[in-house]
């Protein structure tokens, strides 16, 4: 059956209140406030439930009525219910009683959360009609909208800025998008691409798309509550950029909470960020509810936004749900890269390491206790990162082909092995 | 002392439709005042009750962040170029 709207009812500003058409626009007129999407949900629940979503594929869209398209997707059918995984070695490794790790290294097809967000722009940019997509990207949403666009037949145009690592920008050059490398840090790529937005009628998925898009977060947190039996967590670790993604999550809960999916619990959901770029945990930690931009410098490429679009909705819901935010420095995020690879076998990309090394520290510090159960979100892969920890994780020892010289360059310790 | 300021996509209904007008200002702020007596109604989009500029908006001049300059009291020169930009997600 084909719809207008699904299960959506209008858009309507988080400042004020104002509604708006179910259109391609994502700021208020009157304030500048940004709109999101409002749902029915008295008619979601009589189609979603527990049962209804076990009957359905293994993937993000088995909780289609709580995102927003009109009708079935048709970009990205494939992306999300990436594992959770039980990390026993580094729940040891951090001194907490029980870790799981929420990995999307391996999310399909470009590796990062973004193609949650973007199978959901792209898919709605279709319904309305769109046949060029765009975005304003440190890298992994330029990813993915090269590729679900190459998979649609749609035209991309991507924008980053110029100095990305060169994983990120040879991952969107394949797919034959438009790659347009800004020089200038990624504050500076968004406000043109704002500019470019209001100029050119093409659907950028982070700008007029973003109502849509960003709700596609919020299976990252559906996937997470019904991996671990319907249960929410008692901590979830979000790295924060935008900070759009921790205000999703916990939407998230939220709502299966509302639609009666898990019962009501105490949870709290943690701000992770690279202190050369923590706008959004600085001001937490110094009980601010507004931040002060901030020119970024952090090999944390895909967190480095100086002035977050939705930082002070971060800040309410870490304080409403009484979490903290931390932040960590680039050899601490390149430590806990190395810890995660080394305890879990997975390897993640510098946002990873920033969630990972801020949960060792909230641990440390008691504001996560010990007796407690975390969820870490892992956003993207640490093969977009390689520049990051290359030269970091030590070298091969080179030989000849020859036993002699292999057994030449083992320690004692080593050669203790030979039985083991 | 004439600067261009770009209007974004949602002020334009009350610019007719106009994408760059041009002010002649000192000052940021005397660059909103001088905006609102030719637009009446363009200032309370941009600043607040208490006269701040409004959390999601963004202005530059010369694209730089005027929260890194003097907010409303940045100075501005003859040539200037202002962009008042709405906050986008990230990416």
């Amino acid at each position: 059956m084909h719809s207008e709207s699904g299960f959506m009812k209008a858009l309507k500003c988080r400042e004020c209140g104002r509604e708006y058409p179910l259109a391609a626009t994502h700021v208020c007129e009157f304030d500048f406030g940004p709109l999101e999407v409002v749902y029915d949900y008295d008619r979601i629940k009589k189609s979603l439930s527990r049962a209804a979503i076990a009957d359905r594929p293994h993937t993000m869209w088995r909780y289609r009525e709580l995102l927003p398209v009109a009708n079935e997707p048709t970009v990205g059918k494939q992306v999300g219910f990436t594992p959770l995984v039980k990390a026993d070695r580094l729940a040891k490794a951090l001194g907490v009683r029980e870790a799981w790790v929420k990995n999307d290294t391996v999310n399909y097809p470009t590796l990062s959360f973004k193609d949650r967000v973007v199978s959901v722009a792209l898919s709605r940019a279709r319904e309305l009609g769109f046949s060029t997509v765009a975005c304003a990207s440190t890298g992994n949403l330029a990813n993915s909208v090269a590729a679900n666009a190459a998979s649609a037949g749609m035209r991309a145009y991507v924008f980053i800025p110029a100095d990305l690592e060169q994983g990120k920008i040879v991952n969107s050059l394949v797919y034959g998008a438009n790659v347009i490398g800004i020089k200038g840090h990624y504050d500076e790529v968004n406000r043109l691409c704002a500019e470019i937005a209001g100029k050119y009628g093409w659907a950028f998925v982070n700008v007029n798309m973003r109502p849509y898009y960003a709700e596609g977060s919020k299976s990252m947190g559906f996937e997470i509550v019904e991996q671990l039996g319907w249960r929410i967590p008692e901590h979830t670790i979000v790295p924060m950029a935008s900070g759009s993604l921790l205000t999703k999550i916990q939407k998230s809960y939220q709502e299966l909470i509302k639609l009666g999916l898990t019962s009501e619990s105490s949870y709290r959901v943690h701000g992770a960020q690279a202190t050369g770029c923590s706008p959004i945990s600085a001001a937490q930690k110094a009980g601010l509810d507004f931040f002060k931009p901030v020119k970024p410098n952090t090999i944390a490429k895909s967190l480095a936004i100086g002035t977050p679009a939705d930082g002070f909705y971060a800040l309410k819901v870490m304080k409403e749900t009484n979490s903290a935010a931390e932040d960590v420095t680039d050899d601490e995020i390149r430590d806990a890269i190395k810890l995660l690879a080394e305890t879990e076998g997975i390897f993640t990309e510098t946002a990873g390491g920033v969630t990972v090394g801020v949960a060792r520290k909230l641990i440390a510090s008691g504001k996560i206790p010990a007796k407690d159960s975390i969820v870490l979100c892992i956003t993207g892969n640490g093969l977009k990162t390689l520049d990051a920890v290359n030269g970091h994780a030590g070298q091969p020892r080179e030989i000849k082909p020859s036993l002699r010289e292999f057994e030449g360059i083992l320690s004692p310790a080593e050669r203790a092995l030979v039985n083991a | 002392m004439a600067q261009k300021v770009r209007i974004p996509t949602p002020l334009r209904k009350l610019t007719n439709n106009e994408e760059v007008v041009e002010v002649s200002a000192a000052t940021i702020g005397d660059a909103i005042s001088e905006l609102q007596t030719r637009y009446p109604g363009i200032k309370e989009r941009l600043v607040d009750e208490s006269g701040a500029v409004r959390r999601f908006v963004n202005v530059y001049v010369n694209e730089e962040d005027i929260r890194f300059l003097q907010n409303q009291q940045t100075s501005l020169k003859d040539g200037d170029e202002i962009s008042i930009i709405p906050a986008i997600a990230g990416g």
